[in-house]
């Protein structure tokens, strides 16, 4: 432990690690959401031919492209730092977690990569449709690197296909499929992607908002944008609350510390034919681990955890004796197998409640954008105030989501396989962490300020900043032909 | 003895390193001249045109690279990440802020800070290629490991005469591989005859830093003493493909150039990789040096990962080659080419 700060190098690492991934994971789904938008806006303009859709395309591809470009950068730190900072974890299930990671690289990423610079470079070299083909396996592309980095991920939490081997004291696979078909990964990669399909469209219908206050030319070309957005924001929110509820029915089973520090579930509550109130909130008290006082509401656990009016929940004193009965002769007796409670408790609610509110300001903006709607948008800017911030409400859910899964396996990195103290680099100095710890913070405070400077920009510039674009480009009828291309570099 | 799967994991893990340095060598290069080539905005926009659809594609060969070697010899990436912590730190902060930086000018509103984000470009893409340099010379001369495989070094084992030779010299190749993109992309202008010039000046150069190199091999590794042979002919190879591309850039031969400078740089990697082989890590006491044959995954894991890469990696490089293949007009300075969509 080091003398000033009273941190240890685990707390440093802990904390550069959820640092760099929360920052990470504010653009990736962004990137994949706006992807996924780009993808369908451009579909409608090769269908319809409609040159405002072709519009659409670029002006929403230019937010798309900053934040792809940070999303790839941020992700670069990602695959490097489990050498850096986790080494021994990096040894300790290398054999597992090495080729799901390998195979997002290989599969995902060179996919994305290359057919986005096709995408964005080559809007004047191909037909439509082959122009249209390139965002949409760009697309397919990002939700393949989620699929198989939540497949790394699911393996932490649900440790599958795997056995000890003591010799080398290591884990290694013995069923590569198993990686696959994890159930706690068909629980995380759908609500994930819902999860893009919110965090998407929002930044559209934020940045929409905003410009229909300053773009008064522009009414059609925002209010079709915000229709298409808060229409697939639409289908997200269903989705993300179909699968959230399934997730954490299941989690129940998996990590029953987790579902009782997300509840507030401090002695073990119902039985047969016994209603479970649920605790709207509640403050557990972090030394004690008892719940000092909470305000609840009868029935509603056992109908949101067990979808009856009856059911049975364990508390985390109960649990926490079960986990030591189990894993006392493997990790010893002075584990402590306690999450922190109240940061797992809120983080829940908020999750929850960001979804509920992104649905009804989704259901909202989808009304009165309707091409029906007599509605002038432009009159109310108390609405379009609430449409415009309501941009950044997605990333509270998404954080507090990580939060939640990630905070909950505690103590393991690996559950019940690998604890977290025992995964860290052991060789990593005290000075280079603290130095790599204020230098990514200043990083990413840098990088997160441009961005938003940067959307700001797009957004004062408006749409009319591609129509030169859109007016120039003249695909040529064959793009292979010798029009298309002059071999000795002379201008056509 | 490595099995035949280890040995071609460890071939997959160079092949991928390789290709990395010969792709984003040249967008490396390309970076750097922002500063030291283009005078106007206009030919820093016909530079990064001529990159444009192809660099983050290239840098996917280093997340392929390193993503192969944790899945396939996860003893090498966790000594190897962990020893060189500040290293990698530094590189990586590199990659950050060169990967936004083309898209960050091109969005920029004013001159002075699409000026601000070129000079970033500039300097991070000098950095990178360095510090790799630096890292791959440390590897193969010998570092502090203990027996527990966990690296623990002092700022002079990092920094020595041999490592930092190794790093101007990966950064001067990626240079001068960028200026011979350059003349290669380019349709003819004063940026391409500034280009020209420079690289007359730098053969010369490059070929005192081969001899550089050569010769701190000798002092600072066991190359010469445990493979000899195939070091030297590695070397002979290096000094004459260099030559071939001295020559053939005095005659204007821009493909033959690009192509045998690209391959001096592929040249230097394996000579290295094969000199470290059969240790992924070379430690000062040789008993803790990490051997192939201890630092890779089960057969099992390895068996399922070529499947997938030999499946996968053909179809990637046909499609990246396409991709080449239809941006292979010649770049206009001041042409309607435009970086973004």
């Amino acid at each position: 432990m080091d003398l000033i700060t009273g941190l240890t190098m685990l707390d440093l690492s802990r904390f550069q690690f959820a640092m760099t991934t929360i920052f990470h994971f504010f653009f990736v789904p962004l990137s994949i959401g706006l992807g996924i938008i780009v993808a369908i806006m451009e579909t409608l303009y090769v269908i319809k031919g409609d040159d405002t859709y072709k519009r659409m395309t670029k002006f929403w591809g230019r937010i798309f492209l900053l934040s792809f470009a940070v999303g790839v950068v941020t992700g670069i730190i990602q695959e490097f730092q489990f050498g850096m900072n986790w080494s021994r974890y990096s040894r300790y299930v290398g054999d597992i977690f090495g080729p799901a990671l390998a195979v997002e690289a290989l599969v995902a990423f060179f996919c994305e990569s290359t057919f986005l610079g096709l995408w964005s470079f080559g809007w004047d070299r191909f037909k439509k449709g082959v122009h249209l083909m390139f965002i949409w396996l760009t697309a397919i592309g990002s939700a393949f690197s989620a699929l198989w980095i939540l497949a790394a991920n699911s393996f932490m939490q649900n440790p599958v296909g795997f056995k000890i081997d003591h010799k080398f004291g290591r884990a290694v696979l013995v069923d590569f499929p198993a990686l696959l078909t994890n159930h706690q990964l068909w629980l995380e990669f759908p609500h994930v992607l819902f999860g893009t399909l919110l965090i998407g469209p929002f930044v559209v219908i934020g940045v929409s908002a905003f410009s229909l206050m300053r773009h008064k030319n522009e009414v059609t070309f925002f209010k079709k944008s915000i229709h298409i957005a808060s229409f697939i924001a639409l289908i997200g929110t269903l989705g993300i609350l179909v699968t959230g509820d399934s997730h954490a029915y299941k989690i129940q089973e998996d990590q029953p510390m987790k579902f009782a520090a997300m509840e507030g579930i401090r002695e073990d509550v119902g039985g047969k034919d016994k209603q479970q109130p649920w605790s709207v909130v509640s403050y557990t008290n972090p030394k004690t681990h008892d719940v000092e006082w909470s305000i609840d509401v009868p029935y509603m656990l056992s109908i949101l955890a067990h979808h009856k009016l009856t059911g049975y929940n364990q508390g985390t004193e109960t649990i926490n004796k079960e986990l030591h009965e189990k894993y006392d002769k493997k990790f010893g007796k002075d584990m402590n197998y306690y999450v922190p409670e109240n940061t797992l408790f809120y983080a829940f609610r908020i999750m929850s409640a960001v979804a509920g509110v992104l649905g009804l300001l989704a259901a909202i903006a989808w009304w009165f954008t309707r091409e029906k709607s007599n509605y002038d948008l432009t009159k109310y800017r108390w609405i379009l105030w609430i449409f415009g911030l309501s941009t950044f409400i997605p990333f509270f859910g998404t954080t507090a989501g990580w939060l939640v899964t990630e905070l909950g396996r505690y103590p393991w990195v690996v559950y019940g396989v690998l604890t977290i103290a025992d995964a860290v680099s052991p060789n990593v100095s005290f000075a280079s962490l603290f130095i790599s710890n204020i230098v990514y913070f200043l990083t990413f405070t840098a990088l997160g300020g441009v961005m938003i400077y940067l959307t700001r920009r797009v957004m004062i510039q408006g749409p009319a900043s591609v129509d030169e674009e859109v007016d120039e480009e003249q695909i040529p009828a064959d793009p292979f032909s010798a029009d298309a291309f002059d071999e000795k570099g002379g201008n056509n | 003895m490595p099995s035949l799967l280890q040995n071609l994991w460890f071939l997959l893990v160079a092949v991928l390193f390789i290709g990395f340095f010969f792709l984003e060598g040249f967008d490396f290069g390309v970076g750097m001249s922002l500063k030291t080539v283009a005078k106007n905005e206009e030919e820093q926009d016909a530079l990064i045109s001529s990159i444009g659809p192809h660099w983050d594609g290239n840098e996917v060969w280093l997340i392929a690279g390193g993503g192969a070697m944790f899945a396939a010899i996860p003893y090498w990436y966790a000594s190897l990440f962990s020893g060189f912590y500040l290293i990698l730190f530094i590189i990586l902060l590199g990659l950050i802020f060169r990967g936004v930086s083309f898209e960050f000018r091109e969005q920029m509103y004013t001159s002075k800070y699409r000026e601000l984000w070129a000079t970033i470009a500039s300097i991070t893409s000098f950095i990178v290629p360095f510090f790799f340099g630096l890292m791959f010379a440390d590897v193969v001369q010998g570092m502090p490991i203990d027996a527990a495989g966990d690296l623990s070094a002092g700022f002079f084992d990092y920094v020595n005469i041999f490592s930092v030779v190794a790093g101007v010299a990966l950064a001067l190749l990626s240079y001068m591989h960028g200026l011979n993109y350059t003349r290669l992309k380019l349709a003819e202008s004063p940026l391409v005859e500034r280009a020209k010039q420079q690289l007359k000046v730098l053969y010369p150069v490059l070929l005192l830093g081969e001899v550089a190199f050569a010769v701190s091999l000798y002092f600072f590794t066991d190359f010469f003493t445990t493979k000899p042979m195939i070091t030297l002919i590695l070397l002979v190879v290096i000094v004459g493909l260099t030559l071939l591309a001295w020559f053939t850039n005095v005659k204007d031969h821009q493909g033959w150039t690009f192509m045998a400078l690209g391959l001096v740089i592929a040249t230097v990697v394996a000579l290295l990789l094969i000199g470290l082989y059969p240790r992924v890590m070379v430690a000062d006491n040789p008993a803790n040096s990490i051997l192939l044959k201890n630092a890779t995954s089960t057969p099992y894991t390895l068996k399922w990962m070529t499947i997938i890469a030999l499946t996968v990696v053909p179809i990637v490089v046909c499609y990246q080659a396409w991709s080449f293949w239809v941006f292979r007009k010649r770049i206009q300075v001041g042409g309607d080419e435009k970086y973004g969509n």
